[in-house]
């Protein structure tokens, strides 16, 4: 613990403004997962760049400024979608159509099956999975941006994790023994030996 | 061992999980950056005449 002050890292010398930009992608993502649409993703992003800027007084320097930028946009994004939830609830899939992704040939998940799947979830849930499955903010800090309990965004997480392994069928690993006992069966049945 | 077992599955279908959201993120925080957004963030440097 060094209280010495004498070297703060640039970051926290500098306008916070002028970082803005470094966190554009990130915040851009985010807005397309709340959104699930590019047009008001991008609307949200424009809106939170206007917010932030008029509000950096608010901002603590030294803490983290992506959470920050975080949370304006998912208050923007709430505050909005009250309003127009109705209009937006079953924009499922139309993002994932939009995005006509190439397809992965090295057995990893289906990039279009993964998003179609990631967009039927609820909000809160993709919510949570996207500031600590993908950006990797803490537990913690999730909790702090979203406003509930560390609890709340741990179990939102896994209530998504496993609603993704449940659409993409990933959980039906059950039969596998059986499979397998079956497959052996058949073998033997088959072996040269036996006959 | 069932129980073991599960849970071993469990983990390996999480971690599945976070690699692939991990994937979707990144590849749309590569997408590159809209005119727009920096023409505003021009634009507001320029109101506040700095």
């Amino acid at each position: 613990m060094t209280q010495s002050g004498q070297k703060k890292p640039a970051a926290q010398c500098g306008d916070p403004r002028d970082e803005l930009v470094e966190h554009l992608p990130a915040l851009r993502a985010f807005a397309l997962s709340l959104t699930r649409e590019g047009a008001s993703a991008d609307d949200l992003v424009q809106d939170t760049i206007v917010k932030a800027w008029t509000h950096i007084d608010k901002f603590q320097p030294g803490t983290n400024l992506r959470a920050w930028l975080f949370t304006i946009l998912r208050n923007t994004f709430y505050s909005a979608h009250r309003k127009t939830r109705r209009e937006v609830s079953d924009t499922d899939g139309i993002h994932a159509a939009r995005r006509a992704t190439k397809p992965e040939h090295d057995g990893r998940l289906a990039m279009n099956d993964f998003r179609a799947a990631f967009e039927k979830l609820p909000d809160e849930q993709r919510e949570a999975l996207i500031l600590v499955g993908a950006s990797g903010f803490s537990y913690e800090e999730a909790a702090e941006m979203t406003g509930v309990a560390v609890g709340t965004v741990k179990s939102r997480a896994n209530r998504g994790r496993k609603r993704l392994a449940e659409l993409l069928q990933l959980m039906d690993g059950e039969s596998l023994d059986m499979t397998d006992s079956a497959t052996l069966a058949v073998m033997n049945q088959n072996n040269p030996l036996m006959r | 061992m069932t129980t073991k077992r599960d849970e071993r599955r469990k983990a390996a279908i999480e971690k599945q999980i976070d690699e692939n959201l991990k994937r979707v993120y990144e590849e749309d925080t590569t997408e590159k950056i809209p005119d727009r957004f920096l023409d505003l963030l021009e634009q507001l440097r320029g109101q506040d005449g700095k």
